[in-house]
């Protein structure tokens, strides 16, 4: 735009690439296409060999996700009459009933439950602590700030040998009200490092011109600095709700049957014998695209999240 | 601590009380108010359990047996650890994995990042496609990366077969012990690599025109720009990429116990996962609180040094 | 504002708390794996909540990661499952840790016998210690490693005389071991209905149980024992006797020549993959897979055959034992209902009616009545191979033990290191030190 500029890229080069670039990017959706296609196959479709890119699409895959199911007699069956509805016709064509729904609802919904739950705390939590290390003398502001973020270097493995423990003694084991408290924890080190960037460009005098005119230190915060950080807020929130909805190593470990969400649930999901791939896919494609859209959204202040702020660009 | 009155500056006199009442509260009382519940939290649930990590480390407790009696054993479990070839093995292992993702990775990313700094149309688009493997669970993308990784019906066995014309059956990227070391490299590389090309476009986007300029002044070559500019100009980012992704990595645990599951054999058992088997398969929670404190040490020690370094090339 | 906010958040953690406490009251969850005689457990199942109004909740793991979530659960204090049908190796620690409640009283006081079901199924899923009246759980799932094979393709003429002329004997389900991997090297890449094909399916999984449970159904018949029958606990030239060493060694050929590609890591899942979609001949699984293809479509009927494990080198025949028995979790709120459920079960009629509907009754009564062995065309197979059955370790460190011959094991039958001498000394080894921290030795 500014004119003629040195280190402007010639046509060609612009084109190979381009070229190089997208042959990459194409190759890096490859498996999530995958993922979301084989949700619509067939179980036989699915383990085709050459693997099949073209085939009938059904929702087979998506009605065992959502449903358990168990083999019946031919006499059960007979009893029973013609299936009545399409989902009933799916399942009939494997001489199977319906049994009830599965898992992966409630699952679903703890993952949200305990995903929203945790990041509304630690965004309230990390809002408020980022709101004084930016603003205020705290002493040792520094090493508390590295302590925060070090709470993060710790292998999840190793930090839930003492939670299991703790949890055991106060039984927090497998209640959703653990897993938020344990993922709010663990969010804190993003959410107070990167809203303290956020919080750290906004200009103090908006607050001096507050307490200027008679507002006292909280309005200050609450009607001048939050307005001002909703945007860094709400990008904080997304990563942290986005960490918690991936977050496998506690699940596994510190849930069972109550509060288990859906990350470790997916992968033990299987057919009435054998895998059923299909079913995996759907599950995986209803629990990914969430993420892929934030991911989209978010593309602004993607880097900044990830690097806990350290990259604002 | 409430907010009332709404519009504290309509109403003078209201406005004095105000903050009559809240003129105990200093700005330093506010600070603490403040900082303190995260602080509290990060204690409760970080630095107490640190605590009795340690703690438990000096005995021989296992979790599974409440009611037998917990002796102390001093710091066996720290020689026990240290001299359990197991151990060692998957150090090996995770340092084979570090490297070799972190090769890639910054291969791989810093040469996409390169390309799309070419500004080429449609660049933006492009590279929100690239990233989007990143941001997804890892335990569920790794459990279906299996079904990829399958002889014969995965899709990349299919792929690697169409291209090289080898049996799409004959080799098993999880399955092979000289195989599944790369099979874990490539599904993390895939997931990961656009973290480092992110960081080193921003880096790259960050780089002053004028010095270009000047070197064009000075007739210096594009391929010497690009070694006394462009390298040394990204490589505090590029370092920083590196910084994360390792402590990242070296506390891998859902996509390869998805992927592996730490097989075959113990062949891409990581520390996490040889961990996981001490302190939740076999219960030896005292052993595995030893462990647990060895590896937070080494990670905590080696970012330590590696922040010291990034400093000195940032302030160069 | 903010208060309001934290209020809503108090009340909210309270709702959750409130809630999860409250969904416990009527119901009683069984735990159990997601297989097929769960779902059979769950149509059995609606009987006791006719009878008693008792509403039955399930929750199913696959194997994979049976004992790693319900072990899990035990250990931490849950109390989601109020039923528990447990892996048969757990019993010693869950007795000894008081996780399950013992059930001798019970039944003394409702007059169920032991004495009424199959006596290796006592043993093994019920007592603890070993051999003695002290009983945590009823026999619920009778079960063990045989073998299934492809009778329609063992039956065709031209394979059978090519067999013949090969092997100088009739193809027919193998009796010893040497006999099933010639018949696995027959089979291995050959070419059925334009289909390829593979010998054998075998254990190999690394993460739970699989190849322990795979080894060891081949290491009982070659002389492998787990100590001397003598002196407790003492396994040096037990657990790496000459035979356990050529047992050993005999999986691993059996791997490397017999097994279909990609086979480093299946278990039964993948054992009944392999089976169904015709890949293999025979196949190595628990006898519980066995109703599910009798009813296959594509190899149901007459095209599956069911054989017992085959002898050793020796002569010796043996099989390892699976299945589980049924017990009440002490951490449960609902012991009475819980014990009420196990009533139920003991009852002759309904272990009847668990038979028919896919699961493996220990009851005599069941398995005695003359109707049994021609009930189904797997049922003589299945009696045959519960009279032969040994099972790993029940110590209360079994978890320990077992990870720890899985890791000796898939180390040297997948990932072909050392030598089965090496790796039945390491594990020699490791055992030894597991039960010198118990303080058995």
């Amino acid at each position: 735009m500014s004119g003629y500029s040195i280190s402007e890229p010639s046509a060609r080069q612009k084109w190979i690439a381009g070229a190089l670039v997208v042959g990459y990017a194409i190759l890096t959706v490859l498996p999530l296409i995958w993922i979301i296609a084989t949700g619509f196959k067939t179980p036989n479709d699915a383990i085709a060999y050459p693997p099949k890119v073209i085939f009938h699409p059904t929702l087979e895959g998506y009605v065992n996700l959502f449903t358990s199911r168990a083999r019946a007699t031919p006499d059960m069956l007979e009893k029973l009459g013609p299936p009545t509805t399409w989902y009933d016709t799916i399942v009939r064509q494997y001489d199977m009933i319906i049994t009830g729904p599965s898992r992966y609802g409630q699952r679903f919904l703890n993952s949200v439950i305990i995903g929203f739950g945790s990041t509304f705390l630690s965004v309230f939590l990390g809002t408020i602590a980022a709101y004084a290390f930016s603003r205020f003398k705290v002493p040792l502001k520094d090493d508390l700030m590295f302590f925060i973020l070090s709470t993060r270097m710790m292998p999840p493995i190793a930090v839930a040998i003492p939670i299991f423990l703790m949890y055991r003694a106060l039984g927090l084991n497998d209640t959703q009200l653990g897993m938020i408290l344990l993922y709010t924890a663990v969010n804190l080190s993003l959410s107070v490092w990167l809203l303290k960037g956020f919080i750290d460009e906004i200009p103090v005098e908006y607050e001096e011109a507050a307490l200027i005119d008679g507002y006292t230190r909280f309005q200050a915060f609450w009607k001048v600095v939050l307005p001002q950080a909703a945007t860094g807020i709400a990008s904080t929130s997304i990563f942290c709700l986005i960490f918690a909805w991936n977050e496998y190593a506690f699940a596994t470990l510190l849930t069972s049957g109550t509060a288990q969400t859906a990350p470790p649930f997916i992968p033990t999901i299987i057919g009435v014998a054998g895998k059923d791939w299909p079913a995996v896919a759907a599950g995986a494609t209803l629990f990914l695209i969430p993420v892929m859209v934030f991911t989209i959204l978010l593309r602004k202040h993607l880097l900044r999240g990830i690097t806990f702020g350290a990259v604002r660009k | 601590m409430t907010f009332e009155p709404r519009h504290p500056v309509a109403d003078p006199s209201q406005k004095q009380t105000f903050r009559h009442r809240l003129s105990g509260l200093s700005d330093r009382t506010i600070a603490w108010i403040f900082v303190a519940p995260s602080i509290a939290l990060l204690l409760a649930i970080n630095i107490f359990p640190l605590i009795w990590t340690i703690r438990l480390s000096l005995t021989n407790f296992r979790t599974n047996r409440p009611y037998a009696p917990v002796k102390w054993v001093g710091l066996q479990n720290y020689r026990d650890v240290l001299s359990d070839v197991g151990v060692w093995h998957s150090m090996l292992a995770t340092a084979h994995f570090l490297f070799w993702t972190l090769f890639f990775q910054v291969l791989i990313g810093f040469t996409l990042a390169y390309l799309i700094n070419k500004k080429f149309r449609g660049n933006d688009l492009w590279t929100t496609i690239i990233v989007l493997p990143m941001m997804l669970s890892p335990a569920v993308v790794g459990n279906f990366w299996t079904f990829l990784y399958q002889p014969q019906i995965g899709l990349f066995n299919y792929f690697i077969a169409f291209f090289t014309g080898i049996d799409p059956s004959s080799f098993s990227m999880i399955g092979d012990v000289s195989l599944a070391p790369w099979a874990i490299v490539i599904v993390d590389t895939w997931m990961w690599t656009p973290f480092v090309m992110l960081i080193c476009l921003a880096g790259l986007r960050a780089i002053p025109e004028s010095i270009y300029e000047a070197a064009e002044c000075d007739r210096a070559s594009r391929w010497r720009q690009f070694w006394t500019i462009t390298i040394p100009m990204v490589l505090p980012f590029l370092m920083l990429a590196v910084l994360f992704r390792g402590i990242e990595n070296f506390k891998m645990f859902d996509l390869v116990v998805q992927l592996t599951g730490g097989g075959p054999g113990d062949t891409t058992q990581l520390t996490s996962i040889n961990l996981k088997r001490e302190a939740f398969e076999k219960w030896h929670t005292g052993y595995a609180s030893a462990y647990a404190v060895i590896l937070f040490v080494t990670v905590f020690g080696l970012a330590s040094i590696y922040v010291k370094a990034l400093n000195k090339v940032k302030d160069r | 504002m903010r208060r309001g906010i934290f209020r809503a958040a108090v009340l909210a953690a309270a709702a959750m708390l409130a809630s999860t406490g409250l969904a416990k009251a009527k119901d009683l969850t069984l735990c159990w794996a997601a297989w097929d005689p769960a779902n059979a457990l769950v149509e059995l199942s609606k009987d006791f909540t006719a009878q008693t109004g008792v509403n039955m909740k399930f929750e199913f793991v696959p194997w994979t990661s049976f004992a790693d979530r319900f072990l899990n659960e035990l250990n931490s204090g849950g109390h989601l499952c109020d039923l528990m049908i447990g892996d048969s190796q757990w019993i010693g620690g869950a007795a000894e840790n008081r996780q399950y409640v013992k059930l001798n009283d019970f039944f003394d006081k409702n007059s169920i016998k032991m004495d009424d079901f199959i006596p290796a199924t006592v043993v093994g899923y019920s007592e603890w210690p070993k051999n003695t009246p002290n009983y945590w759980a009823l026999p619920a799932m009778g079960d063990v490693v045989a073998w299934t094979y492809r009778k329609d393709w063992f039956s065709r003429p031209e394979l059978q005389a090519e067999f013949k002329a090969k092997y100088g004997w009739d193809l027919a389900p193998p009796t010893t071991f040497d006999q099933l991997k010639q018949i696995g090297e027959f089979f291995q890449g050959r070419e059925i209905d334009g289909k390829k094909v593979y010998g054998a399916s075998i254990y190999t999984e690394r993460g739970s149980e699989g190849i322990t449970m795979g080894a060891m159904d081949v290491l009982y018949s070659f002389g492998f024992k787990y100590e001397n029958p003598d002196k407790p606990y003492d396994m040096q030239g037990f657990v790496n006797s000459a035979g356990a060493v050529k047992g050993l060694e005999f999986y691993k050929a059996l791997y490397d020549c017999c097994t279909p590609p990609g086979s480093s890591n299946g278990y039964m899942t993948e054992g009944i993959d392999a089976f169904k979609s015709g890949q293999v001949a025979m196949q190595m699984n628990f006898t519980f897979t066995w109703p599910g293809f009798n009813t296959d479509a594509n190899v149901g009927g007459d095209k599956t055959g069911y054989f017992v494990n085959p002898k050793g080198p020796d002569g010796e025949q043996f099989a390892q034992l699976g299945g589980q028995g049924i017990s009440v979790v002490a951490n449960s709120e609902n012991k009475d209902e819980a014990l009420q459920y196990i009533k139920w079960f003991a009852q002759s009629k309904v272990q009847a009616n668990w038979w028919k509907l896919g699961g493996y009754s220990c009851l005599k009564s069941v398995v005695d009545d003359p109707g049994f062995v021609s009930s189904q065309p797997y049922a003589e197979a299945f009696l045959n191979s519960m009279a032969i059955v040994k099972d790993f370790w029940a110590e209360p460190s079994y978890a320990t033990l077992l990870q720890q011959s899985q890791a000796r094991f898939h180390d040297y039958v997948v990932a072909g290191q050392g030598t089965a001498k090496e790796a039945l000394d390491g594990l020699l080894k490791d055992w030894t030190a597991t039960f010198k921290e118990d303080g058995k030795l």
